[in-house]
């Protein structure tokens, strides 16, 4: 973010980037503030909605892709249930979040999840806790999702090099 | 009524498995032809996965679908995630021709196809709307008068309000009317419908920023003297299981599949309620 008085960098070709992404109803918003009224995260973070929407018509590029606050949006959709002119504003986010990743902005902890899709095709490890807790359910110790046939997994990671996320998230898929 | 294959999603099967045993016994206490949809992948998730990359995000979701199509059943989910992801992929790629063709040309390198037509289903919509809160009713053996239930909707159920078309997300009833059949009570609470603050990558990247807002909503929670939270959703319910450490009055958390396990009489160790950090002890 700007230090307060500096002058900020415009560029008009990163609203238009956003928009031809399809996030087209940045250019609705006329800065009523109801989404920001209605944020849970902004009831207890710095993060306001309707600044994040101002930015983007703005074209303030450096402040939005490599800014935290992108990233405190639980994308509950209480802003888009609300705002009075039909701003897809959780769509509009994914599409910044999507821009900031390819720029390289990108949190250690996001990369592990996204590491882990990789590697399994699943979001999260499978423990030996979990597997012992299943056995005792009377369910398949290994759930019978790509975890159980390697045939099934290597599918996925097709599907993960054809869209080029292993290049994305900077981890090399072995094979 | 309509054959549904059960999308397990990761949440559920690798960390409450209880709510995959839970939801098997009760589809068939119910009736339900149910068979869980075999070798799915992450759906994948809305919050972290298409924020990060919306192309790989529909092209590992027309993967499920397209199985779902194959095998010619509604694709039923048990957490708002998978249904949130699943709904939007399916919804994109129903809109838009090009996407579509885009995803088709990534599924031929693994001998798919996804038609379009997969139908994406919440197992509490399913529960709502096709098998009926009458026979419901006539299925509840063990009164649940005892509990005091706050009931937690979750964000990715109900909306975006036009492509769920479920219930009203600001004023819903649906969970509450599910809730209350089985007897027990369903209270008021402020903020009933904010989100667990898991959601969106948020518990994954700023766990403070989730833990902040789980405590707001126990604090009203607690304001009213609830004994109990059901919930619709594996990661809501991890938040809330795993996110109360700080707050004094812990209150448990049941998915709505495991209450109708004690409603219905079932057998009470498929709940698996070890897994859960606050103990469940109904
Ligand atoms: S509610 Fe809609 S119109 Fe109002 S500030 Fe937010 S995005 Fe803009
Ligand atoms: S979707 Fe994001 S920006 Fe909108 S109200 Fe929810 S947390 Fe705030």
């Amino acid at each position: 973010m700007s230090e307060e008085g500096e002058p900020k960098l415009v560029n008009p070709e990163f609203t238009k980037e956003v928009i031809k992404r399809g996030a087209d109803t940045i250019t609705l918003c006329f800065q009523c503030a109801t989404c920001t009224g209605g944020c849970p995260s902004g009831r207890i973070t710095a993060f306001r909605t309707r600044k994040l929407m101002r930015r983007v018509q703005l074209g303030f590029k450096e402040d939005v892709l490599p800014s935290d606050e992108l990233w405190l949006c639980t994308t509950c959709m209480t802003c888009d249930e609300r705002c009075p002119r039909g701003v897809k504003i959780t769509d509009i986010i994914m599409t910044l979040r999507n821009m900031a990743v390819e720029e390289g902005h990108m949190a250690e902890a996001h990369k592990r999840t996204a590491g882990m899709l990789i590697k399994t095709g699943h979001a999260i490890p499978m423990g030996d806790k979990f597997r012992e807790l299943r056995k005792t359910l009377k369910l398949d110790e290994v759930p019978p999702t790509v975890l159980c046939d390697p045939k099934l997994y290597e599918d996925v990671v097709k599907i993960m090099k054809a869209t080029e996320f292993d290049k994305l998230i900077g981890e090399r898929i072995d094979g | 009524m309509a054959k549904v294959g059960l999308f397990l999603g990761c949440i559920t099967p690798l960390r409450y498995p209880g709510i995959e045993s839970s939801t098997i016994d009760v589809l068939e206490a119910l009736g339900v032809e149910a068979k869980i949809l075999q070798g799915t992948s992450c759906c994948p998730a809305p919050g972290v996965f298409r924020s990060f990359d919306q192309e790989v995000w529909r092209a590992l979701g027309a993967r499920n679908l397209a199985l779902a199509e194959e095998q010619g059943v509604e694709i039923l989910n048990i957490c708002n995630g998978c249904f949130g992801s699943l709904s939007e992929s399916s919804h994109q790629l129903r809109e838009d021709p090009k996407k579509l063709e885009k995803v088709n040309n990534i599924l031929s390198q693994i001998g798919k196809k996804y038609n379009g037509t997969a139908k994406v289903r919440h197992f509490a919509e399913f529960l709502y709307r096709d098998v009926g809160l009458e026979n419901i009713a006539k299925r509840v053996k063990n009164k649940q008068d005892h509990l005091k239930v706050a009931v937690h909707y979750g964000c990715h159920f109900l909306k975006p309000r036009m492509l769920k078309e479920i219930d009203d997300p600001e004023r819903p009833k649906i969970l509450d009317e599910l809730v209350e059949v089985t007897g027990a009570k369903s209270i008021p609470y402020k903020d009933k419908q904010m989100c667990c603050g898991a959601g969106g990558g948020v518990r994954a990247r700023t766990k403070d920023v989730a833990q902040k807002m789980t405590i707001q909503k126990m604090e009203n929670i607690n304001e009213v003297g609830a004994n109990v939270i059901v919930d619709v959703c594996p990661f809501c319910h991890l938040q809330f299981d795993q996110g109360q450490e700080e707050v004094e009055t812990k209150v448990p958390v049941l998915h709505l599949s495991q209450l109708y396990v004690l409603a219905f009489g079932l057998p009470k160790e498929r709940m698996g309620v070890e897994a859960h950090a606050i103990p469940v002890n109904f």
